[in-house]
């Protein structure tokens, strides 16, 4: 019994591939330290109502919060468990390889759901990126122009295979996916 | 709200028509090659009957036509444009079927396709470990070109989601460790399920330690290894929690963004490549000399300017080479020196020591530098860079880090003004400027390249006059040989003269560049940026070459004119010298450029814009502090720790100077590319240099008889072939080693022929990547090829289709409109 629960120890910190483990605990703990035991062995069901989270220092600004936090909670509406936030902090870290941070990044711009990245997902995402900087002709220029760049079966929407393709050709996109905690 | 109300319609519309997505594909599957079969028959009119009452049925039970745009087409449906013929025409439901569970729209739709896809993965990645499979294992298929697509194209293999996972579990028990841990961390799914995953894998028998006849020694073993990965991991964890100035760093970012961030990033890992030459240096040298301290007739006079000049009280110290023994350190035993009653016999063979630890140090530092460089390298170097910059521009442009309310406000402006820029751009025609523009444009940077070019060399030769100015003075100082005290303070003093010219035409040029590149005109900021740098790069290694011909081929070659007993010394005090007045006159640099001119721009000026933190400039600055370090190691063992004191009060000025009084960079800096090429510059000009002139001295210069490790010998490296021959005469087998010493060392026909062989392997590689920028293309074009291809077959299904039904187009339309009110009730 006690050979297996080294083997789990050993292997839950191997699972979360993410060196700073214990400092995330902490952080997810802070947000609300009544809500959140000290003892997770038990893997109690606490989650995080997405007002905590979006209030966090490292997301409060962040005009895609929404989108993260629903892209990466399993109920979809933002809000967390250990586990998800874990999840996010590690694909958003140094570490997390180019295509897990491509494919979550897909998720995240696309607004819908629906697994492309329409034109209409393009300019919510334009709009986050902007508010309101640009005008409207502006913008469905800007809108078109991508989907002719980056389209490249010509469905007139983005698919995954589309957008990690755009993404191969940018070096910046290790950089800028990532956020320090 | 929007988006929960477009995927309930989605989820209704499946619902209804009976298809819940990849996991009914079989129905799917099936109707598609009915509809085929019917296409290909002579129809009958029952059959015909039969079709058209069942299609009607289909589509009174459509929510809507179109996949998931539900307002494309609503209300508009004689709109059958071409633009995007797969999206916004209305199909019917046969076709749209078809088209849902096209393998390009299933990829990463749900957990199914991606457990299968990483199935495809983790089976390729057995396969190549295998030997090449029979030519009969490959499946037939109508479709000889989707033979080894990542999906799975037979219809019999469709298996439920339970059986994929299975599948995947079994892969990943069959792969190593290493491959297991990184085929996990690149699965997207929910860390819940990845470690279900992995639990699965390692739960499976055929692991050693699930049966119970285990030996003892084995099982010992396995504890062991569950302890030290434990305490690896928890190693590992404090390691991260240490890393330096993590919270300075992030706080920088999280106001200026990843920019200024790379200038932070460039000053650690300088400050780590001199920490560890510290060590290597300390651990080699300075510790076993200062334990045993040579006889030196030392007369410290303190004159007060010791902290600037290095000389005085220091010249005869630890820090410059001219206090190293030449000959073997010996422990002396128990105050006797008769070596045969000593018990532990510790000798330390000094010159030999010193050759060999600067020629380590070197050579590690090489090898970490070219490492570093070519993994920036590949992470930045893409092969095929034109296209694509506006979609690029959108989606990764936004700095995830930056944190601060105002900067992510600044950002958001940048980023708009960067769109409006790029589609003003792409749209601008192509206006062939006149002939006249083209000239007055190509002179004007004419004109401002010789200005640069001869400011430069103008410099250069200043620079040349003046040091041989200062030379001539001091050797005039020297004769005079008045003993007064201030004469000794002026001669001190003299010799800062040639550092503070040095290094105010450091600090005063780059900005006159600066003022000269404003008239200029260039085509992306990029490219200004490339030319900044360039031109500062040209002016600092023109003035260091300079100093090094003033150093080994002046005063090393007649030390005695100037008094000098030891030339080395002089050399490594002039180093210590140039390195602290690059530091003062940066901190005079950060202090005037930034703190008064914020006061001057807003109190005087009355505007609101700060200056802006120039970092290619402060980055060049680095490395030419950087290069001095190296040029000083082999004269003076302790200037790393000159240099790294340096760069600790660097790192905190240059913050604190940052997070008062500059703003963030308006134009855009590509950080990646940019790391990639200061780690080259740091390389190629400035340690190569160091290298070369490091090597030419130990080649060929003459060390000074009478002070140093090296007294006496021709050349430093003299040093190393002694020892050797001296091992060849204790020891006759080694001879071989003088052989290969004199033929391999020495001769530079094989420093040739690695040189050519180094050549040739650079060729090649770029000879492949060119290649492989040619099989892009071509693949490229196949994509479009495919994707038209696609386009056809459903269009001319779509045809086929309607060609069959007696009803007219207007009635279908109808149907379909009644269908749409049916389905609007659906829309939240």
């Amino acid at each position: 019994m006690g050979n297996k629960q080294t083997i789990f120890t050993a292997q839950q910190l191997d699972a979360y591939q993410v060196s700073q483990e214990k400092l995330l605990f902490h952080r997810y703990r802070d947000l609300a330290p009544q809500l959140v035991p000290l003892d997770y062995t038990n893997q109690p069901d606490v989650r995080l109502p997405y007002e905590l989270i979006g209030s966090m220092p490292e997301l409060k600004d962040n005009p895609f919060r929404q989108r993260i936090a629903e892209v990466f909670s399993e109920d979809g509406e933002g809000n967390m468990t250990l586990d998800d936030f874990l999840d996010m902090f590690s694909v958003l870290s140094e570490m997390a390889p180019r295509d897990l941070k491509a494919y979550y990044a897909f998720k995240i711009y696309d607004f819908n759901n629906d697994d492309f990245i329409c034109k209409s997902d393009l300019e919510k995402t334009l709009n986050k990126l902007t508010r309101n900087e640009l005008t409207e002709d502006e913008v469905r220029m800007v809108c078109e122009k991508v989907m002719d760049e980056a389209d490249l079966d010509n469905d007139g929407r983005l698919s995954l295979e589309d957008f990690q393709h755009m993404i191969v050709r940018a070096p910046d996109f290790l950089s800028t996916f990532h956020i320090r905690i | 709200m929007a988006a929960r109300s477009v995927s309930f319609d989605a989820d209704a519309h499946f619902m209804e028509t009976g298809v819940e997505s990849p996991l009914d594909e079989d129905r799917v599957h099936d109707s598609f090659t009915q509809l085929i079969h019917e296409q290909s028959r002579d129809l009958s009119h029952t059959e015909t009957m039969e079709m058209n009452s069942f299609d009607l049925e289909e589509e009174t039970r459509d929510d809507f036509p179109s996949l998931s745009c539900a307002d494309s087409c609503a209300g508009v449906p004689e709109e059958a444009e071409l633009t995007d013929p797969l999206v916004e025409t209305c199909w019917s439901t046969a076709t749209l079927r078809v088209l849902s569970s096209m393998p390009s729209r299933t990829i990463g739709r749900s957990r199914g396709a991606i457990l299968s896809q990483y199935y495809n993965r983790t089976m390729q990645m057995c396969r190549r470990r295998q030997s090449r499979p029979s030519i009969r294992s490959f499946s037939r298929s109508a479709r000889p070109s989707i033979c080894g697509y990542r999906v799975e194209t037979d219809a019999a293999n469709f298996d439920r989601e339970e059986n994929k996972r299975e599948r995947l579990v079994n892969n990943l028990q069959n792969l190593s460790e290493n491959d297991r841990v990184r085929m996990l961390r690149a699965i997207p799914l929910s860390l819940h399920e990845k470690r279900e995953l992995r639990l699965s894998a390692l739960r499976k028998p055929g692991r050693s330690f699930s049966r119970n006849e285990i030996p003892c020694c084995s099982q010992l073993k396995y504890y062991i290894i569950i302890a030290f990965r434990h305490s690896w991991y928890s190693w590992l964890s404090f390691l991260s929690s240490l890393q330096l100035w993590q919270t300075a760093l992030k706080r920088v970012s999280g106001r200026f963004g990843t920019g200024v961030l790379s200038y932070f990033v460039f000053l650690r890992t300088l400050l780590f490549f001199n920490v560890f030459l510290l060590l290597v240096l300390c651990l080699f040298l300075v510790v076993p000399q200062a334990v045993r301290p040579p006889s030196l007739s030392a007369s410290p006079h303190l004159y007060g300017l010791e902290l600037l000049t290095g000389a005085g009280y220091f010249a005869d110290s630890v820090m410059y080479y001219g206090y190293y023994s030449n000959y073997t350190l010996t422990k002396a035993c128990n105050g006797a020196r008769n070596q045969t009653s000593c018990g532990f016999h510790l000798s330390y063979n000094m010159p030999l020591a010193y050759f060999f630890t600067i020629g380590a140090a070197f050579f590690i530092t090489c090898i970490i530098l070219v490492y570093s460089m070519s993994k920036s390298f590949g992470q930045s170097f893409r092969i095929d860079r034109s296209k694509g910059l506006l979609a690029m521009k959108v989606f990764c442009s936004w700095d995830f880090k930056v944190t601060k309310k105002s900067s992510v406000r600044l950002q958001r402006e940048n980023i708009s003004i960067q769109l409006k820029e790029l589609v003003a751009e792409v749209n601008r025609k192509e206006v062939k400027s006149s002939l006249l523009q083209r000239l007055s444009a190509f002179s004007i940077q004419l004109l401002a390249w010789t200005i640069c070019v001869g400011s430069t060399a103008g410099c250069a030769y200043a620079i040349y006059c003046f040091s041989e100015y200062m030379h001539k003075d001091l050797q005039i100082r020297v004769r005079s040989s008045s003993n007064t005290k201030e004469s000794l303070l002026l001669k001190e003093a003299s010799l800062l003269a040639l550092p503070v010219a040095v290094s105010s035409i450091n600090l005063l040029l780059p900005g006159f560049f600066n003022t000269v590149a404003w008239m200029e005109e260039y085509d992306s900021p990029s490219k200004r940026n490339y030319v900044a740098i360039f031109r500062n790069l040209m002016l600092k290694v023109s003035l260091l070459g300079v100093l090094c011909y003033h150093w080994l081929g002046r005063v090393a070659l007649e030390p005695k004119s100037v008094g000098l007993e030891c030339w080395e010394s002089f050399v490594g005090q002039e180093l210590y010298r140039f390195l602290l007045m690059d530091f003062i006159f940066t901190s005079l640099d950060t202090f005037f450029g930034e703190f008064l001119w914020r006061l001057f721009s807003q109190r005087v000026l009355k505007k609101e814009r700060k200056p802006v933190f120039d970092i290619a400039r402060n980055v060049l600055e680095l490395i030419y502090g950087q290069t001095i370090a190296w040029l000083g190691l082999l004269f003076t063992p302790l200037l790393p720790v000159v240099q790294v004191i340096k760069l600790l009060f660097l790192f905190y000025m240059k913050k604190t100077s940052l997070m008062r009084n500059c703003q963030a960079p308006r134009k855009p800096w590509r950080a990646s590319q940019m790391t990639t090429f200061f780690i080259t510059l740091l390389c190629f000009p400035s340690f190569l240099g160091a290298a070369v002139c490091v090597t030419y001295t130990m080649w060929t210069i003459k060390p000074s008889a009478s002070c140093g490790p090296f007294q006496g010998l021709n050349t430093m490296f003299q040093a190393g072939k002694k020892w050797v021959e001296q091992l060849a005469k204790d020891n006759p087998r080694l001879t071989w080693l003088t052989w290969a010493h004199t033929y391999l060392v020495e001769n530079p026909f094989f420093l040739f022929l690695a040189a050519g062989i180094f050549l040739i392997v650079i060729y090649f590689h770029s000879q492949v990547v060119d290649g492989q920028r040619k099989i892009i293309e071509l693949l490229q074009e196949q994509i479009e090829n495919e994707g038209e291809d696609k386009k056809f077959l459903i269009t001319r299904l779509q045809t086929i289709h309607e060609q069959k039904r007696p009803f007219s187009p207007r009635r279908v339309r109808g149907a379909s409109q009644l269908g749409l009110s049916r389905g609007n009730m659906w829309t939240i």
